[in-house]
């Protein structure tokens, strides 16, 4: 029975060829650096499914952001747990991220041809850090507020287009309900809709050409 | 396979993956859920005696106005209602008192008790309810609720919430 509907489904939609492409494609030879992207993507999904279910208590509006972070620490049950994850796996995200990149540096594997992972990867670590950046502010506490000012201003001394840069990052001259509410709107929907799209980008130009081997003492 | 008691390095990394993700996936699924379904399981009790003073301080025969107001909290939320009624001592028994709420049956708006023509009258549709509660005229479909009283030392007390006229 089990195997008539797989095989039903099988036909339709191609599990086994999905495998093969996915999971049983060839590698070069182990090395634990190698892991580091599938650990940024496993990260991106935990803050993906942490952060949905902060949204359950989390009110963006400056009378409430603050409480709701309480309850959810003091009074949820495991709230503390979904919040703890999110905020560390925050701060691991950046950091496994970096050092993905950092590996890719050091072992050369940005070269032809896979230039384009490299550009799309650097553009996801850009948004990573906005990830960062948006999801500061969101506690509404002094720290928060604060490092979102000075972050903001230093938008602002771009030359030229600085002011407009501060003003449209605050969503107006000051760090006020607009800004927090913008920067929820971008922490929760723009930024990760970007990052989603472009990690199946980078994951399907790292399927097409395969994981680069590192080079050896002839390269 | 040489014997059936060796297992292979993939069916090995198999069960492993597979354990490994069962552990996670309950270590993570039980808190998930607890934490979605927390508020459905923290209900609390909005019952409670409200101490309105010294009986003394109400007269006999003639209703006096009373309030309170009682703070709800949902989440980080905090409401803050007022409530009010009369008190109606019939005699000098302690258990001779009518608590009745101030709230229209008709659309909750505040009754006030009009000492002429002896009776409650709503401000808003010219409810009409007779000092015991009972509707005399206008569109309420039913009498004043009232509060369950009872005196502790000398102190009244009334049981919030009010409830309907013919229960309790």
């Amino acid at each position: 029975m089990m195997k008539n509907i797989y095989a039903w489904l099988d036909e339709r939609l191609g599990f086994d060829d999905m495998y093969k492409m996915l999971l049983d494609r060839p590698e070069p030879h182990g090395n634990w650096w190698n892991t580091l992207g599938s650990a940024s993507l496993f990260l991106f999904i935990m803050q993906g499914v942490t952060g949905i279910f902060l949204t359950v208590y989390y009110a963006p509006t400056p009378d409430h952001a603050y409480d709701s972070i309480q309850y959810i620490m003091n009074d949820v049950a495991f709230g503390w747990l979904i919040r703890g994850m999110h905020h560390w796996g925050a701060s691991l995200m950046v950091f496994v991220v970096f050092i993905h990149m950092l590996r890719t540096f050091f072992s050369a594997s940005y070269k032809y041809p896979r230039e384009l992972t490299w550009m799309v990867g650097s553009v996801l670590f850009l948004l990573t850090l906005g990830m960062g950046f948006t999801g500061y502010l969101l506690p509404f506490n002094q720290r928060a507020y604060w490092a979102t000012v000075v972050a903001t201003n230093i938008g602002g001394v771009v030359p030229g287009i600085g002011p407009f840069i501060l003003r449209a990052l605050r969503g107006g001259t000051d760090v006020s309900a607009l800004t927090l509410s913008r920067f929820f709107s971008a922490h929760i929907w723009m930024l990760p809709a970007a990052l989603a799209g472009l990690i199946g980008l980078h994951l399907y130009l790292i399927m097409r050409h395969g994981e680069s081997a590192y080079p050896d003492q002839d390269d | 396979m040489a014997s059936s008691h060796r297992i292979s390095r993939r069916d090995f990394v198999k069960a492993v993956t597979a354990t490994l993700s069962g552990v996670m996936g309950i270590a993570m699924g039980i808190p998930i859920i607890s934490y979605l379904i927390d508020p459905a399981l923290n209900v609390q009790s909005s019952e409670a005696w409200i101490p309105l003073g010294p009986l003394d301080g109400y007269p006999i025969g003639t209703p006096t106005a009373f309030s309170f107001t009682r703070s709800n909290i949902n989440g980080w939320e905090k409401t803050v209602n007022s409530y009010g009624g009369f008190i109606l001592r019939k005699s000098e028994s302690e258990s001779d008192i009518l608590a009745l709420s101030n709230r229209c049956t008709h659309l909750s708006c505040s009754v006030n008790w009009n000492e002429e023509r002896e009776e409650y009258v709503c401000p808003c549709h010219d409810a009409q309810f007779d000092i015991e509660g009972e509707v005399n005229a206008g569109p309420p479909p039913h009498a004043l609720d009232h509060f369950e009283t009872k005196v502790e030392e000398g102190t009244l007390s009334v049981k919030f919430p009010a409830v309907l006229a013919h229960e309790g």
